[in-house]
């Protein structure tokens, strides 16, 4: 508790004494991340001295976002603005989140862009114009990122409707219909791309956005010479769901499934997530046998969409049968994970404060019975996969990242980790109790997609490893705390007084009160850094949900990664990089 | 019996039951895929799923003949049916048996060069014609991985040729009373085994297909029954690599107990079984790689063994 505080205290103060004393607010954060206000004539300068000057910098944008501040009641302490722009930076020397926020006004919602600091600020900045309308100067290609580029409006702005019904029918006559065909043209130009060299003509094709390489609405435009690769540019919005916007209108309890579907591999992670931020708000500490029964569900939910990677990358450099074989371990998976929640791939099983349920009888058997049969099956997958040369020869040397480029773009996860950075958040800031656990950060040298092939192989052993220990020691006592914002409140103490049973109908029938305030609950989930900033205005629901992503971070390095390379090279890549659309797009 | 109705009952005979197994193949592909990987494949339509190719011949014939309106007509109508015509022309030198042959050219082997040489224009001519860009970089594809592999697989021949003094399928065959020339030849049966492979397409092979990259390659413009016939056709090809295999260095039709026809069948159907099998367990090689392996190590191995049994077979005759 102590030192966390003393360092942000020596951030800021390291700001102010660099900037003065009115170039910078400080806000008291609950999050315990320090958080500072600079006007955004300051933004350039404060963020390039972030960057390089101050001593153990802040090497990595994690994640830029922005707030509608317009109808917001509780901004205490608070300068006044309409639309914020907050920058999430993150210092692995530090280990430290750093959060800097711009205000705006509404007649002037503009700011300098931070693409010649940080390369993966571009498609953040193109969100925020997208779905804020806040303007980003001297941005390379400000144009919409998620919504079509017909759209009118920008939806996360607190004057768009939410819900179809508020927006008048939906209409699409003749003319309106040739005209968006017509907006989807391709012009080379239009993308920023040459048609020919001096001695070539360049094919363009799309790969995507129907695809059997994609797994999933992904588009990518490929400017070819040949098979050759000269630039791959990768669309994304045809998986957007306005997840962000929901979380507008449901309740904090009632979010929780939606949240399932934003990296819908991985299940229950995404409820931690989400909740670990949510319980941050409310102050609510989750007893020891609920923290477990959380861990040992999210790695087993890591070693199934894991396996999913895993499958579907063979088969995307044309391997046939793996993927057969690792859906039918993830079937036992899912059995075990359906015995304990009912649900398969979207349980929707943490709530608010804990779990929905106890563990039923008889749990350990299923797990013991899982833990002898997975590690055979894995040795069996090395000599399938991993140790076949015709795997070797496609992945070896392919999309090579360097620990300088992954954190320059943002990467999180096995991304970071094939890198060669021992970077894991569940051992380097623990929640849910990762701390007490015994288990290695599987790492690689050469970054390529080989590597990113090993780290994920040694990380379901590792997770194995987790779940082994959550099994011999699962603690007894409560699952769910008993704090009164927990949700649903523990039933026995309603029928005996009467504060318990009126909390626990306000509870069921509005959705608990959080109190206002901001916090971050960021996680490793398998892909990478999952993140999800959510901002109380105290009431029953969210006032702004921000979900940072780590497939939307990792498919705006395809480009960097893709030049130069062949067609089938791309789709190795696009394999090993693990991402769902679903998560890219929200 | 007339001699000429003879011929016509062997040529039908051989026409319908290669037909019959290229179809039958379908099912055996999918079966045997399937129970490799841990699944059932098709088992609902008939016993043990076995009428599911006459539900798939059904839905095919009877789907739109469609032609897409960019497309280059009569080069698209044409294309799938040169690998039809090349293969089932190629099956007419093939000595099931010493009675069981449709004609014994003296140049059978050369023969079944020039037509392999010739079927890759299908998949050239059909990528081309489609006028999509996938389909284009299949038959490119394509193109260039014939070009590369034909070379070796007419020299991998020749040793055999060299040991048999003959051209002719049938003396090879009889060639091989005491000895089967995989033994002398076990390289040249290797390497003779993959440029097969890549004659077929057929992973790891099937680069001008490579359904996660090129959605259906060549193909993809297809359906129906033309899309049917490249289907078939790729089947043929399976069906006939694996009987020149049998042929060439297992002693086709020549065993011990079972009549003659018995054995040229079961040695074919071990092949094509190994076809499969490949399929269900190796990946993709990428086109750069797949090049530089045919020329660098594929070409030279085969010029060797052409060498040194050249020298053997003249110091034999000494």
């Amino acid at each position: 508790m102590a030192s966390p505080a003393t360092t942000s205290i020596s951030v800021l103060e390291q700001l102010q004494q660099r900037f003065g004393a009115d170039a910078m607010i400080a806000q008291p954060s609950i999050d315990r991340i320090p958080t500072a206000w600079v006007g955004r004539d300051k933004l350039i300068e404060v963020m390039r001295y972030l960057k390089g000057e101050i001593d153990r910098p802040y090497r990595m944008l994690y994640d830029i976002t922005a707030i509608d501040e317009r109808v917001r009641t509780y901004r205490e302490g608070q300068p006044p603005s309409d639309f914020t722009v907050v920058y999430f930076l993150f210092s692995f020397d530090r280990n430290e989140y750093l959060r800097v926020k711009v205000p705006l006004a509404e007649d002037h919602a503009s700011v300098e862009t931070l693409c010649r600091l940080w390369p993966n600020a571009n498609w953040y900045e193109r969100e925020i114009w997208d779905l804020f309308g806040i303007r980003f100067e001297n941005h390379p290609f400000l144009e919409r990122l998620i919504m079509p580029r017909s759209w009118k409006g920008h939806p996360l702005r607190k004057d768009h409707p939410a819900r179809a019904t508020e927006m008048g029918p939906f209409q699409l006559p003749e003319e309106k219909t040739e005209e968006e065909e017509e907006r989807l043209r391709f012009r080379p130009e239009e993308w920023g791309l040459k048609r020919a060299s001096d001695d070539s003509d360049f094919i363009f094709l799309n790969i995507g956005p129907q695809h059997p390489g994609t797994h999933g609405v992904l588009r990518v435009v490929l400017q070819l010479d040949g098979e050759v690769i000269l630039d791959a540019i990768p669309e994304i919005g045809y998986h957007h769901r306005g997840a962000e916007k929901m979380g507008e209108r449901q309740s904090w309890h009632t979010y929780i499934p939606y949240t399932d579907r934003i990296d819908y591999l991985a299940g229950v992670q995404n409820n931690l997530a989400y909740l670990t931020g949510v319980e941050t708000l409310a102050g609510i500490t989750v007893p020891p046998r609920g923290q477990v029964i959380r861990v040992m569900m999210s790695e087993l939910f890591r070693i199934a969409s894991h396996l999913v990677w895993y499958g579907t990358f063979a088969q995307d450099v044309g391997q046939m049968s793996p993927v057969f074989y690792m859906f039918n371990d993830r079937e036992r998976a899912f059995g075990m994970v359906q015995a304990i929640t009912g649900a398969r791939m979207h349980p929707s099983w943490f709530r608010i404060g804990g779990t929905a349920h106890d563990l039923p009888k008889g749990w350990e058997k299923m797990f013991r019975e899982f833990l002898d049969w997975m590690p055979e099956r894995l040795r069996e997958y090395d000599k399938i996969v991993m140790k076949n040369s015709i795997f070797k020869a496609r992945t070896q040397g392919v999309g090579v990242l360097t620990t300088e480029q992954a954190i320059d773009w943002g990467a999180t996860g096995p991304m970071l980790r094939a890198t060669g950075l021992e970077w894991d958040f569940r051992k380097k800031q623990p929640y849910s109790g990762y701390e007490n656990f015994e288990f290695d950060i599987p790492t690689a040298t050469h970054g390529d997609c080989y590597d990113r092939a090993v780290v994920h192989v040694e990380e379901m052993r590792q997770s194995l490893r987790i779940i082994e220990q959550c099994v011999k020691n699962m603690p007894e006592g409560p699952y769910k705390s008993d704090h009164p914002l927990a949700l649903p409140p523990i039933k026995d103490h309603t029928m005996h007084d009467i504060e318990t049973l009126i909390n626990h109908f306000l509870g069921v029938s509005w959705g608990p009160v959080i109190p206002a305030g901001e916090a971050l609950g960021a996680i490793e989930a398998p892909k990478g850094n999952n993140g999800y900033y959510l901002v109380s205005d105290g009431s029953t629901v969210s006032y702004r949900t921000r979900i940072r992503t780590p497939s939307f971070a990792h498919m705006q390095i395809l480009p960097e990664m893709t030049r130069g390379l062949m067609v089938p090279d791309l789709l190795a890549i696009l394999g090993s990089m693990d991402f769902v659309l679903a998560d890219i797009d929200r | 019996m007339n001699p000429v109705l003879l011929k016509i009952i062997v040529l039908v005979g051989i026409l319908l039951v290669v037909l019959g197994l290229a179809s039958g193949l379908i099912w055996l592909e999918r079966r045997l895929l399937a129970l490799w990987q841990d699944r059932y494949g098709p088992n609902r339509v008939g016993p043990f799923g076995l009428l599911q190719v006459m539900a798939d011949m059904i839905k095919i014939f009877f789907k739109e003949d469609w032609i897409p309106p960019f497309a280059d007509k009569w080069v698209f109508v044409f294309a799938p049916s040169i690998v039809m015509i090349t293969v089932l022309l190629t099956f007419a030198i093939i000595p099931f048996t010493s009675v069981i042959q449709i004609t014994d050219m003296n140049v059978g082997i050369l023969f079944f060069l020039g037509m392999s040489s010739l079927g890759v224009y299908s998949v050239v001519l059909g990528g081309w014609a489609s006028n999509n860009k996938y389909s284009l970089l299949g038959g490119m594809r394509a193109a260039s991985q014939m070009l590369s592999y034909e070379v070796f697989m007419g020299l991998s021949l020749m040793g055999t040729v060299m040991l048999a003094g003959s051209f002719s399928l049938r003396a090879i065959v009889e060639a091989q009373q005491h000895m089967w020339f995989v033994i002398p030849q076990f390289l040249g049966f290797v390497l003779f085994f993959i440029a097969g492979v890549a004659e077929t397409r057929r992973l790891p092979f099937d680069l001008p297909e490579a359904e996660s990259e090129l959605v259906a390659g060549f193909h993809s413009e297809y359906s129906g029954m033309k899309f049917g016939m490249f289907f078939v056709g790729e089947y043929l090809g399976v069906i006939l690599i694996s009987a020149l295999i049998s042929v060439l260095f297992f002693g086709g039709w020549l065993g011990p107990v079972l009549p003659p026809v018995v054995w040229i069948i079961l040695k074919t159907l071990f092949f094509i079984c190994f076809f499969i099998l490949l399929r269900a367990a190796l990946p993709r090689p990428r086109f750069d790689q797949l090049m530089s392996w045919g020329w660098k190590w594929m070409l030279p191995l085969t010029l060797a063994n052409l060498a040194v049994t050249g020298a053997v077979v003249v110091a034999m005759r000494r």
